[in-house]
Formats: structure tokens, sequence, C-alpha cells
């Protein structure tokens, strides 16, 4: 046996996911495709965001989904009667989608449509306030929802997520009336934790907020085919 | 949970580097990890997952060794570094600033190996 060695490598330890998520988003620039990884605990409301949101956004623009989930298809069938292309993943015991399984995904979807038509795809994570936040899958904007009934703390208790985002929805917002809730101490809580995040608050009951979400989904789509 | 995974991907880093190191003609002694305060990562979850999981394996008479480094703002008015605080808000004591940028704490990383060659 020879001496010890050490080597000096330096490498990320999630280098591979970080490998594939270029990759996809190489993909998703050749194909023109924006794409958005929607975050939060379970029962914040993506799903239902997603309904409200691609009815509308199909008037403008064309959009796909990939609805991760750990064990059902219960999501992607809601948001299939909206005829819209979507693409279950199905994780098994992983509580997020890594770039691995974007990628699946992004190859069952080229088997459904061209993705050279559509403008947006909109990738629903798995409801998990910690884990999806480290894995990135070649997005190019983070989108993290977080429900009111979650209490005021939530940004400083999973700071990583809220970090990362690129837009926070403050969902429920229907609920302000009926909830000891403090949306000025939330609204703090996210500028302590990421301070350039673009907050909206909105409600899927009242559709109040969603003006402002939908503009800036289309900002977003509009500078990004410039 | 996420440890697994995190695991996963660094047998995957491991695989990866013995195979230019022609990997039967090598011990790997210890992995040599530095983990930031502001990740997902519990250093003692990510060493018990690998434990279990190199077991049999090439890794398997392999040490992981984590090296924490603290999470460390700068304040955005004045410039000075910090260690942000939940309690805190994470707002920079001197001036009660947001966090705007962070210096350390978001390092996953493979520092070094330690190996051997047979």
């Amino acid at each position: 046996m020879h001496l010890p060695i050490s080597d000096k490598i330096e490498l990320n330890i999630l280098h591979q996911n970080s490998h594939q998520a270029e990759k996809n988003k190489v993909k998703f620039n050749n194909y023109n495709l924006l794409c958005l990884n929607i975050m939060s605990s379970p029962g914040a409301g993506k799903t239902r965001l997603l309904e409200i949101t691609l009815e509308d956004l199909s008037k403008e623009f064309q959009s796909a989904v990939l609805e991760g989930d750990m064990t059902t298809n219960l999501d992607a069938a809601r948001l299939e009667k909206l005829n819209i292309p979507v693409v279950p993943i199905t994780t098994g015991r992983a509580c997020h989608l890594d770039a691995n399984m974007v990628s699946g995904g992004l190859k069952l979807l080229e088997k459904k449509i061209n993705p050279n038509i559509l403008d947006i795809l909109l990738v629903e994570n798995v409801g998990n306030l910690v884990c999806p936040a480290e894995f990135e899958i070649g997005e190019h904007f983070k989108v993290a929802l977080l429900s009111i009934t979650e209490g005021e703390d939530k940004p400083l208790k999973y700071p990583i997520m809220f970090r990362e985002a690129d837009l926070i929805l403050i969902t429920k917002v229907d609920l302000l009336p009926h909830l000891n809730f403090d949306i000025n101490e939330l609204k703090s809580n996210i500028a302590s934790t990421n301070p350039k995040a673009d907050v909206i608050e909105i409600s899927s009951i009242t559709k109040s907020g969603f003006d402002l979400w939908q503009k800036w989904i289309s900002k977003k789509i509009l500078k990004f085919k410039k | 949970m996420h440890e697994i995974d995190m695991t996963k991907c660094l047998i995957l880093s491991m695989e990866e580097w013995a195979e230019k190191k022609n990997k039967e003609k090598i011990v790997v002694e210890k992995i040599n990890l530095k983990i930031g305060e502001f990740t997902c990562v519990e250093p003692i979850s990510l060493i018990n997952t690998f434990n279990s999981a190199v077991l049999g394996s090439w890794l398997d008479s392999s040490e992981i060794t984590i090296e924490t480094i603290p999470f460390e703002g700068k304040c955005s008015k004045c410039n000075s570094s910090y260690f942000p605080k939940k309690e805190n808000g994470y707002k920079s004591p001197c001036c009660n600033f947001n966090l705007e940028e962070i210096i350390s704490g978001r390092e996953l990383k493979i520092a070094s190996i330690n190996f051997k060659e047979k």
C-alpha cells in the first residue's frame, strides 16, 4: 500500500443534478420555452393556482405542465381537463423533483407535442418546503406559494425555499378576515429572508391578485422570447 | 429524506472521480465535505445515510468528514459582515438591514478526498 494522497477537488455535491439541470435549460432555451418551477408546502394551492392560471393564460400563450406527485396522478387528472398537455411525474419515495425526473418528463412531453409550439412550461413540484429548494431542474424562475393558513413565520423557518424564489405568491388571502393573521408580519419576514423577491397576494376564490400574477407571467414570457 | 438523494449525488460524483483514478487500484479513506449552515442538509443525517448506502460497496471503508461553513452575510448599508440569526429575521445587527448578500453558508461541496493506492 502506498502513502495516503489527498485530492482537492472542490466539487459541488449536487453537481450531477446541476449538470442535468443545465442540459434541461439548454433544451428549454432551444425550444424557446420559459420554464417555471412552482413550489410550496402541500395544500398551499399550487394545483388550483394552475387551473385558474392556465384557463386565462391559454387565451394568449401555449402552455404545458409537468406535474410532480409522490404517489398519485390526481393533480395531473385535474389539469388534463383544461385540454393542455400534462405529463405526470410520480416521484415515489422522493419528496422533490430533480433534474433527471424533469428530463424524463420532458421526453414524454416531446412524444405528446412538439415543444417548439409552446411558450411556457409550468412544473408543479412536490409539496414540500425543504428539498425542492436545493434541487435545480433547469427552470428559468422559481415561484414559491405560501398560504396564510401556514403562519407568518414560515419564511424564517424555511428560509432556503423563500430565499431561492424569484416570486412569492401569498395565497388564500380571502381568508384574512377569518384568521388571526398579520399579513404585514409575513411580508416583513419575506423581506428579511429575500428582499429581492417579487410578492403578490392572491385568492383562488375571489380571483384577487390573479391579474398581477398573469401580468408577471406574460412579462416574463415576452421578455424571454425577445 | 433529501439526504438520501444528496447521498446518491455524492456517490455518483465519487464514481465519476474514481473512474479517472482507476477505481480498482485505490482505497478511499476519507471524503471531506464542506457544508454551509444555510443549506437544507443535516450533517449527521448525511453521514448516517452515506454509511448505510455504501455498505458492501467500494466505498465501504471510507469515512465522511464534514466542515461546517458558517452562515455569513454582508450588510448592504455599511458593508460589514455579520452572522445572520433567524431570531433577528436575518437582519444586520449594525444597521438593522435585510439580508441581501450572502457571503458564505450555501456550500454543498466535496472539498477533498483522501485515498491510498493499493
